[in-house]
């Protein structure tokens, strides 16, 4: 099973829904790795939306498990990606074409759904309107509040920052303009006192 | 819908004016100018803001609220349009028989119920009739600002068309306009087609119209958040009645031509409003005890509350049977 439910937060910590069809008039879904699955409970619902729907898909690290069955949904279009950096040109070509009517669905890691939900709002859709839903990893995009690094799919608190190395704690406060959870450094009073690193939610 | 400015006061702070000029716009529409008593600017508004203009009508004192029309840069005047209603309560019959340039009013600061979203790449305007006003004032803030905005503006006649001629040859490209009596109609569903990411629409004009746009906007996708709409209600006459406010500890009664509000206040109880139509939320009072049925006429409290049988906004609600208690 793909679902996660996060634990009670602070108010600044992102909140995810179930994707649920929408009347629109294109629509437009995103997701990574498990997120596939959220796409297929869609399309259980209304599989009549697909017909006007472009999905951009990147697999991660479950390859070709949910390509096929992805396909079968008979989306207008179908893009398969390597990286979410390497789709991104994608989504925005997508929303600087798109009218009012469009329909945003965001689903699979924070990282993907904070990051392509930001595109969205650039676009000029309110991010109340877009949907999101919360699949596979619980893995965080966190940004070194120190040298503003960000460092992709944190597992572990605290970890170590991939740009200036320093030790950072994992907090829950989110920043939606840079789709990133806050890193604070862990040791600043008493540098080497880290505390062992322990896996997210475990 | 906004959250209400919270006051402890009832109603905006004053200004006092005097009527600088009066202008027949058509044979239903009239101009108002004020400028100030005191020789100050006036407080600058934001587009889509209204005032209450206060009238003393043979003692008997009418709140009516007015969108501003002015231009929101220009803080030598303000400036409203009262379409003049036969049938009303006599609120704008007052405004056009009785008020003279030169008389002094009292009208209050500007209040917002109906802002211009400043994120939006494009303001798609649709007005009926008398609801162009609002969208006076936020022509002229978008033209300033050099926004992009189109108005599609539906009137009965020609002749009736309001600013209809000064809009069309000042802005002809972006001005729309469509006559009843030509069996013209706004294409609502091709204009929401096709406007590009980002682009909110306004409504302002009868309910039908306003109910119409939410409807029609939401099935082609819309956020609710891009949909705005301002509706003033003027209070309906109905079947008097007794309320008994316990906080101030008097028994009242309502009368068949006055709201409850109005009856409150009447009664020398000060209670809290802003708009006096409706929409503002600034008027909601809590019901201690009711044995009857409620008119709810309101677009403040949603359907649970209007069937919850515990609030009620007396600015243009009713009440019909036995006991009214509320908390004021």
């Amino acid at each position: 099973m793909s679902k996660f439910q996060f634990p009670e937060s602070i108010r600044s910590r992102p909140v995810y829904g179930t994707l649920e069809p929408r009347p629109g008039k294109a629509h437009l879904m995103i997701a990574d790795a498990e997120g596939a699955e959220a796409l297929l409970d869609l399309a259980a619902l209304d599989a009549s939306i697909f017909r006007a729907a472009h999905i951009i898909y990147i697999p991660k690290a479950t390859g070709e498990t949910y390509v096929d069955r992805l396909k079968a949904l008979e989306p207008a279009q179908f893009y398969v990606g390597p990286t979410y950096e390497a789709s991104v040109q994608r989504i925005r070509r997508v929303l600087s074409d798109a009218h009012m009517g469009l329909q945003v669905y965001l689903t699979g890691t924070e990282g993907l759904m904070g990051q392509a939900q930001n595109e969205a709002m650039t676009a000029g859709i309110p991010h109340s309107a877009i949907q999101t839903e919360h699949r596979g990893s619980v893995a965080r995009r966190m940004q070194c509040v120190h040298c503003k690094g960000i460092t992709e799919d944190v597992m572990t608190d605290p970890f170590v920052c991939s740009h200036c190395g320093l030790n950072l704690f994992v907090r829950d406060h989110y920043s939606r303009r840079l789709a990133a959870f806050q890193g604070v450094r862990v040791d600043a009073e008493d540098p080497g006192n880290v505390p062992e690193p322990v896996e997210l939610y475990k | 819908m906004s959250a209400a400015p919270q006051k402890a006061k009832a109603g905006a702070e004053k200004i006092e004016v005097e009527v600088s000029a009066i202008v027949p716009l058509n044979d239903l529409v009239t101009r108002f100018e004020f400028t100030r008593r005191d020789g100050q600017p006036f407080p600058p508004f934001s587009a889509g803001a209204h005032t209450v203009v206060e009238m003393n009508d043979d003692g008997r004192t009418r709140l009516n609220p007015y969108s501003l029309m002015s231009d929101p840069a220009d803080p030598s005047k303000y400036a409203i349009s009262v379409r003049r209603d036969d049938e009303g309560r006599g609120g704008s019959l007052f405004m056009h028989q009785k008020v003279k340039v030169g008389d002094p009013m009292t009208i209050s600061y500007p209040v917002n119920l109906f802002p211009l979203d400043l994120r939006g790449r494009k303001h798609v305007f649709l007005a009926g009739g008398i609801g162009i006003t609002p969208f006076m004032a936020m022509i002229a803030h978008l033209e300033r600002m050099g926004g992009a905005w189109e108005l599609h503006y539906a009137c009965r006649s020609e002749a009736l068309g309001t600013y209809a001629d000064e809009l069309t040859s000042r802005h002809p490209n972006k001005v729309h306009v469509y006559y009843d009596d030509k069996k013209q109609a706004i294409a609502l569903e091709d204009l929401l087609d096709g406007q590009p990411l980002g682009t909110h629409v306004y409504v302002c004009g009868p309910q039908g119209m306003i109910q119409w746009v939410h409807k029609t906007a939401a099935a082609h996708g819309w956020p609710d958040e891009n949909v705005h709409s301002e509706e003033f209600l003027a209070p309906q006459p109905g079947k008097p009645f007794e309320v008994r406010l316990c906080k101030s500890d008097i028994t009242i009664q309502v009368g068949e031509h006055e709201s409850l509000l109005e009856a409150i206040e009447r009664c020398g109880v000060e209670a809290p409003f802003l708009c006096r139509g409706g929409a503002c939320g600034q008027c909601e009072t809590d019901v201690v005890e009711a044995d009857g049925e409620f008119i709810h006429r309101d677009h403040w409290l949603d359907d649970d509350e209007h069937a919850s049988g515990k609030k009620i906004m007396p600015c243009v609600s009713r009440f019909v049977g036995k006991t009214l208690v509320l908390d004021r």
